[in-house]
């Protein structure tokens, strides 16, 4: 069945009036354009190393247990070249168990405030290496770029009251050409009068009274209006339910365009369950935390117009909160507060839906009901979820026998019947009311 | 022949004047549709200031108001798990092996949970003793969840902590000033429990055990002690007996523990021409006697000079006393079918007496009965009638200083309550270890609350090699602690009970490892049969001996002393429900609302009285207008101790005996509507459950929850085939399960031939077909299908008065049908035959007997699941539809309540919910609070108020089962399609399958010869098929 679309339509219009509006009126309220000076200071560091190259070993080899500024496993390294005589740096990154064993106040020092946890040896390392790797973490921290145009979120409100005075500029207008226009004719007539000009009395009739009197053409509009409103209140109630496009605050701003997306995280990884299990499950979190535990800040590079890279580090923080992870000292503090996401996709309870089957068995790609998962930014329902919907599915897909041991026989007899090679799921069946409702 | 015999329900049927009978068979539905009511009335119809299209208005208004309020859905949280434990899979299901040891029930079983929630009980088919649930163990998991349950430790009236009692009782138990403490216990069976017991006594001088069973077995223990001196039960496997003679033994039922129907239901289908014999002797009409081929009615009295005789005619010693001659004939030919079957046969009796159950041991000891193992005795039961007896005489002397009750209640349950309670003040330090606020918790000084079973750890020794683990299925729901874990405590050891079981089982285990036990849940060790039987039976094989080995015990005074057993008045037995058994579930809505096999009531105990007594007594049963029953009151008098219980006419039971079920009348620690019956344990004086009693009428009338009239089929009767062994063996199919034929241009055709067909029948050749078979051989009645029934399809319990309405819910009953021994033809031959007014009288009153000792068939009856199915045609919505599997579809979503496929339905089995059962305050049961609903199948709908639902074959679990299979790429197995029912059927008599799968039991039970379809002249094409029952009526 055909879902008509017209709920938006009253919006819509309001929309292209505003943007109309706009093209006469921008030059009043265009917004002043900041440049924003993107000069980021860059530091040489003292010994000289190649800053680019030390990014690249320190990317490949350090940055598992490492961040320049920030604590994680082990130190930030930032000002560790002020801090350590150069060659005690050297002995240290290749061969730091040594150092422990031989007795180095310092490095005994470092190991049990780190929960004695040793580093690493790299003895494939060169000295001129680990200077490249000290110039690039002694680079100080570029100041946060603003990008252009930034907007903070949820501030968009001024917006909303450029339009009404936009609008209320607009009705004055019409008002003053009404006003105008009374007066031009109210001139006119009187010139006429003075000029004793008659003016002829129009005996036609007012074009209402004729189409009233046309009892045709009150009919045929009166039908046109019926079906019309008929259209447009059967439109409505089939959407009465309907939760598409649904797309609630969540407690935790999660990104699936930057996990799924930019990432490319299988969403299986963390909707594990969707394999097995009727429910595709919202993971739990420690799942969050396989990787949390080393990312708690998103690259500059994330951010966007509408997030700030603040904005996405705040929510990370959240998410430790709910877990209770004490990012300091790199442990669990055992004080959890469970998220309460906000349920997207509700089917009613008399409709049962088993995600393994589509998932496992037939090997459907979750952005066929779900939609381009990889591109939200915030998690929104796709698929209308009707009854329909599911229905035209089961109609037009073919059920993956192949190498199913199970469909092996039934297709074989099916097949022979409807004289198909490809069966629907309709044709196995997937049409019967009991297949979903028990 | 099958075709010639007439069932009847009720005793009501009979009444030939009965408007009721031909009322109910006429209606489509029991209650009165008030059309003419509502519409007969000209005059005030047109003065209704309410015109017809005023009703339109308001429909529609409140239509639109209605969508219109729909419009915006609720807010749904999701909140998944901080960590996720690795086992747990939202939406898969985890199965754990555990034991149920109540004291009264005990059961190795599988847990079905869902998100680390129990919800189902099924059986453990790794067991080889107790593995099946009866229908309370299938309940039990509903007690978990009973919000009337004590939440932590108390102390009189008030919450205390765990380590403030701990403190406060120790302290008091260690300055009792040398007087005794006792520990009074339900049977724990477990190794692991005597040895803590042990441990306690030694740690607190001047401590004594006392094991109480409220519904004693002591004399059986004590019985088994004089001869074999170990207080134990004896243990019997009914699938060895050919011929099992049963004087009260209620062996299908709570008999020494249960347990025993699936080895008996074995003997009972008919292989190779045999099937056992199977003569049953009691007073109240029990399950076992309703499966028996020949019940014999005999008032306790009489059945002890029954097993006289019958101890006279097998081993050629004692006497027969006084027995009626009916009786002794009868005797004489029971005693044949022993001699015949030799070491095949079996003698089994419940008579509470220590000389009676010595005879019954002598007995298959001198046949050396290849049914008793003598080398694995039960321990289920550990109750000592007179030790119960001394503690209270003690207690009131004022010489028990401590008293731990634990697992027991008996200020309930102790026929001489009163007693107990002034010896409780007495008690210095008093603890009830109890769930509940129980009457006996209520007035013990501390309450140290203790866990659901399947909140605890435990272990069990069924019987003598046969161990059982229980193993915690969930967290404890509340602040709980198990009593062993308690004494642990007491006993300054710091280990868990947990741990404390597992040092027990180091010697238990041998090679086998503790993970794999308790992943099976039972261990089974073998136990060498004892020398001396060993090389007696190599000697004697086959022999019947006729001298008794010389024992100690005299055998011959115990008959003796039997067969001079007389009654003056009238004999009560005291029995258990199948239902309620020892009463310890009495909050559970479930086992209130299940029908007694039997009488078909629910929500009730009462009063059973044979009809000629009733007479007597002026006492009567009558169907109001709906069909309800209604009976008198009757109050029973025993030295001194009235109770008043309604009359309940039990066709079958004994003249001169009455019969009423413990269990009943529990007032404290459980909801008011729970309240109900009679308590019946003050009549059970010395611990005998049969009694000399007065009986007497009394004023007013009581309304029963009997649902026996209801669903009737209208009139269309016969739907059991029965046949007997003989015409079974010798002659055709035709004769004694014939398909009904009719008629076409003058040829008559078997109805299931597709000439007078008036459908197209539908492809069903590809893909699953299921059906699902019912052996009336093996249907014991015992109503576990019924509970599971009930878990798994969420079915809602719906309460005493709309029973009586009958708008009971259940998707599944087992119909009792009645029917005299032999024809109704020959009643109309001697009618006809009758010679003036003397004669008229005498045979007129014989025939009237009828309904005095009636044989007795159980038809479970569920949706048929017809191929041509009548409901799915007058369905204005096609809410019900078919499935290409044979499943018969019910889209509740769809269905908007006009009932007419009930009403098209020829075995009424659709149930139309007439109110929302869940969240209503009207219908307090477990789907009214969260912690209720926690034990509801995620899986199925709940239904709301205006649906018709109905059984659906477990499409949820065909379903489950069939994705398994595709997810794992492979062929489904014959036997791992199941439904609930078919599942929890330990008997064997219900078997589910593909009939596609041309190799499955299902198909070849399919062509079994005895195998018939309900109604089969409607054309219905049922996908559910039965097989005829056989009764064994040979003689020896």
């Amino acid at each position: 069945m055909k879902q008509v679309k017209h709920r938006n339509s009253a919006s819509k219009l309001l929309i292209l009036g505003t943007v109309f509006l706009f093209t006469f009126f921008s030059p009043v309220f265009a917004q002043e354009e900041t440049a924003v000076d993107n000069t980021a200071v860059v530091a040489e560091a003292s010994s000289g190393g190649d800053a680019v190259k030390g990014e690249a070993l320190f990317k490949s080899l350090c940055a598992a247990c490492h961040k320049r500024y920030k604590k994680m496993t082990g130190p930030a390294l930032f000002g560790v070249a002020d801090k350590y005589d150069r060659e005690w740096i050297y002995s240290w990154v290749k061969n730091s168990a040594a150092m422990i064993a031989s007795g180095d106040s310092k490095a005994i020092a470092i190991y049990e405030e780190y929960n004695k946890t040793a580093m690493n040896a790299f003895p494939q390392l060169t000295n001129s290496d680990i200077d490249n790797i000290l110039a690039y973490v002694m680079e100080p921290k570029a100041a946060p770029v603003t990008p252009v145009g930034v907007v903070p979120v949820g501030t968009d409100s001024d917006s909303g009251v450029s339009l009404d005075i936009v609008l209320g500029i607009l009705v004055l207008v019409f008002l003053m050409l009404l006003v105008v226009l009374f007066l031009v004719n109210k001139t006119l007539r009187s010139f006429a009068e003075a000029n004793n000009v008659t003016l002829p009395d129009s005996d036609r009739l007012p074009i209402w009274k004729a189409f009233i009197q046309n009892q045709f053409l009150v009919l045929v509009t009166a039908i046109l209006l019926l079906l019309a409103s008929a259209y447009f209140v059967y439109g409505y109630f089939m959407q009465v339910g309907v939760d598409q496009g649904y797309a609630p605050i969540q407690p935790i701003h999660y990104s699936h365009k930057i996990h799924a997306g930019d990432n490319q995280i299988e969403c299986k990884y963390c909707h594990s369950s969707a394999r097995v299990s009727k429910h595709s499950g919202i993971p739990s979190l420690n799942v969050c935390m396989n990787c949390h535990k080393s990312i708690s800040e998103v690259a500059d590079a994330t951010a966007t117009a509408d997030y700030s890279k603040e904005f996405y580090d705040g929510e990370i923080q959240k998410l430790y909160k709910a877990v209770g992870w004490d990012a300091d000292s790199q442990s669990y503090t055992g004080e959890t507060e469970p998220v309460k996401w906000v349920r997207i996709h509700n089917l009613p309870d008399f409709a049962y839906f088993n995600h393994s089957q589509h998932v496992s068995v037939a090997g459907v790609e979750c952005q066929t009901c779900h939609g381009p998962v990889e591109e939200m930014e915030i998690m929104y329902q796709h698929a209308p979820l009707t009854m329909g919907w599911c229905i035209n599915c089961h109609r037009e897909t073919n059920v993956k026998v192949a190498d199913n041991e199970y469909y092996e026989k039934i297709h074989e007899e099916l097949s022979k019947k409807y004289g198909v090679d490809q069966l629907t799921a309709a044709q196995m069946g997937g049409l019967e009311c009991g297949k979903c409702h028990y | 022949m099958s075709s010639n015999k007439k069932y009847w329900k009720s005793v009501e049927e009979l009444n030939e004047n009965s408007s009721i009978v031909e009322t109910l068979q006429q209606n489509e539905f029991v209650q009165e549709i008030p059309t003419d009511e509502f519409l007969g009335d000209k005059s005030s119809l047109e003065n209704s200031s309410t015109s017809r299209r005023d009703f339109l208005k308001y429909v529609g208004f409140s239509t639109a108001a209605a969508s219109l309020a729909a419009c915006e859905g609720p807010v749904k949280k999701s909140i998944p798990y901080v960590v996720q434990p690795e086992r747990i899979v939202p939406g898969v299901a985890n199965y754990y092996a555990t034991t149920i040891a109540d004291g009264y029930d005990f059961a190795s079983v599988l847990i079905k949970t869902r998100e680390g929630r129990p919800i189902k009980v099924e059986n453990n088919n790794l067991a080889t003793s107790n593995g099946d649930a009866n229908a309370r163990v299938h309940a039990s998991v509903l007690s978990l969840y009973d919000n009337s349950r004590l939440q932590g430790p108390k102390k009189g009236t008030e919450d205390i902590d765990w380590e403030v009692l701990d403190k406060e009782v120790k302290s008091k138990l260690a300055n009792l000033g040398g007087k005794q403490i006792v520990v009074l216990t339900q049977t724990y069976a477990s190794p692991s429990t005597s040895r803590l017991i042990e441990e306690f006594k030694a740690k607190y001088q001047n401590v004594k055990h006392v094991v109480y069973d409220a519904v004693s077995n002591s004399e059986a223990l004590d019985a088994y002690k004089l001869m074999y001196g170990e207080r134990a039960l004896a243990d019997y496997d009914f699938s060895k007996a050919s011929t099992i003679i049963s004087i009260d033994a209620d062996f299908l039922g709570d008999w020494q523990g249960g347990g025993y129907d699936s080895g008996y239901a074995k003997g009972r289908i008919p292989k190779n021409g045999k099937m056992s014999k199977h003569i049953h002797i009691e007073a109240n009409m029990s399950l076992t006697g309703a499966n028996a081929d020949k019940r014999i009615k005999a008032t306790p009295s009489q059945q002890k000079q029954v097993l006289a005789a019958l101890y006279k005619y097998i081993t050629g010693s004692g006497s027969k006393g006084a027995l009626d001659s009916g009786l002794d004939a009868e005797v004489v030919k029971a005693a044949a079918h022993i001699k015949k079957a030799g070491r095949n046969a079996v003698v089994v009796s419940g008579i509470p007496d220590v000389d009676a159950q010595l005879v019954v041991l002598e007995i298959n000891k001198a046949i050396q009965s290849k049914a008793f193992n003598e080398s694995t005795p039960r321990t289920i039961r550990k109750g000592n009638a007179k030790a119960v007896a001394q503690l209270v005489k003690d207690m009131n002397a004022g010489r028990i200083g401590g008293l731990l009750i634990a697992g027991v209640n008996p200020v309930y349950t102790l026929p001489n309550a009163n007693e107990f309670k002034s010896g409780l003040e007495k008690v210095d330090v008093s603890v009830a270890f109890s769930m509940h606020n129980d009457a006996t918790a209520e007035l013990c000084g501390y309450v140290a609350t203790t866990p659901h079973y399947l909140e605890s750890w435990g272990d069990v020794e069924l019987k003598k090699g046969s161990y059982s683990l229980m193993q915690p299925t969930i967290r404890p729901l509340f602040k709980t602690r198990q009593f062993q874990d308690t004494l642990l405590k007491w006993v300054d050891n710091d280990s868990t009970y947990h741990q404390y079981i597992k040092s027990t089982w180091t010697g238990i285990l041998g090679g086998s490892s503790w993970n794999q036990t308790l992943q099976d849940g039972v261990l089974v060790k073998p136990v060498l049969p004892k020398q001396e039987l060993v090389d007696a039976l190599q000697v004697q094989e086959g022999e019947v001996e006729n001298s008794p080995i010389a024992t100690g015990p005299n055998v011959g005074a115990a008959a003796r002393r039997l067969s001079v057993a007389k009654s003056n008045g009238l004999e009560l037995t005291l029995y258990t429900k199948t239902a309620l058994g020892d009463g310890q579930q009495a909050n559970n809505p479930w086992l209130q609302e299940m029908p007694d096999p039997i009488t078909r009531t629910s929500w009730d105990n009462y009063l059973t009285v044979s009809k000629s007594d009733a007479d007597k007594l002026g006492m009567m049963n009558e169907n109001v207008a709906n069909g309800a029953l209604n009976g008198s009151y009757a109050k029973v008098v025993l030295n001194g101790v009235e109770v008043v219980a309604p009359v309940l006419i039990q066709p079958g039971q004994a003249e001169g005996s009455v019969g009423l079920a413990l269990g009943y009348g529990k007032s404290k620690g459980l909801k008011e509507d729970m309240n109900v019956g009679v308590n019946a344990y003050p009549l059970y004086q010395n611990f005998n459950s049969t009694q000399e009693v007065s009986v007497s009428l009394v004023e007013g009338t009581h309304e029963f929850a009997c649902v026996q009239l209801h669903n009737t089929l209208m009139g269309r009767g016969d739907i059991v085939k029965e046949t007997t062994l003989e015409i079974f063996n010798t002659k055709d199919k035709h004769v004694w399960n014939s398909i009904p034929e009719v008629s076409k241009n003058h040829i008559e055709y078997e109805v299931t031939s597709p000439e007078v067909d008036l459908w197209d029948e539908f492809d069903r050749s590809i893909g699953h077909h299921f059906n699902l078979s019912i052996d009336l051989n093996a249907c014991t009645g015992c109503g576990a299908c019924v509970i599971a029934c009930h878990a798994e399809n969420n079915v809602p319990v719906v309460g005493k008065s709309e029973i009586r309405r009958s708008r009971d819910m259940h998707w599944l009953r087992i119909d009792r049908y009645y029917s005299s021994e032999d024809t109704f033809e020959g009643d109309d031959t001697k009618k006809n035959n009758i010679a003036g007014l003397g004669s008229s009288l005498s045979e007129f009153g014989e025939m009237e007997n009828a309904s005095d000792n009636p044989q007795v068939v159980f038809q479970p009856v569920m949706c048929q699941h017809c191929n041509h199915a009548p409901c799915e045609t007058v369905c204005p919505v096609a809410a019900t539809s078919h499935g290409r599997q044979g499943q018969n579809h019910m889209a509740y979503n769809r269905c908007v309540g006009t009932r007419y496929c009930a009403n098209n339905c020829p075995y009424k089995v659709r149930r139309f919910n007439w109110f929302l059962y869940n969240d209503n305050d009207e219908f307090d049961y477990h789907m009214n609070n969260d912690l209720g609903r926690m034990v509801l199948n995620p899986d199925v709908t709940v239904r709301s108020r205006g649906v018709m639902e109905k059984c659906s074959m477990c499409i949820q679990m065909t379903q489950k089962t069939i994705l398994d299979a595709k997810r794992d790429g492979r062929v489904i197995k014959d036997g791992e399609f199941k439904t609930a029912c078919s599942a929890a059927c330990s008997s064997g008599a219900m078997a589910f399958g593909d009939i596609n799968d041309k190799d499955s039991e299902i198909a070849k039970l399919k062509e079994d010869n005895r195998m018939y379809h309900l109604l089969e002249h409607v054309g219905t094409k049922p996908n559910v098929i039965y097989h005829t029952k056989v009764r064994n009526t040979t003689e020896a």
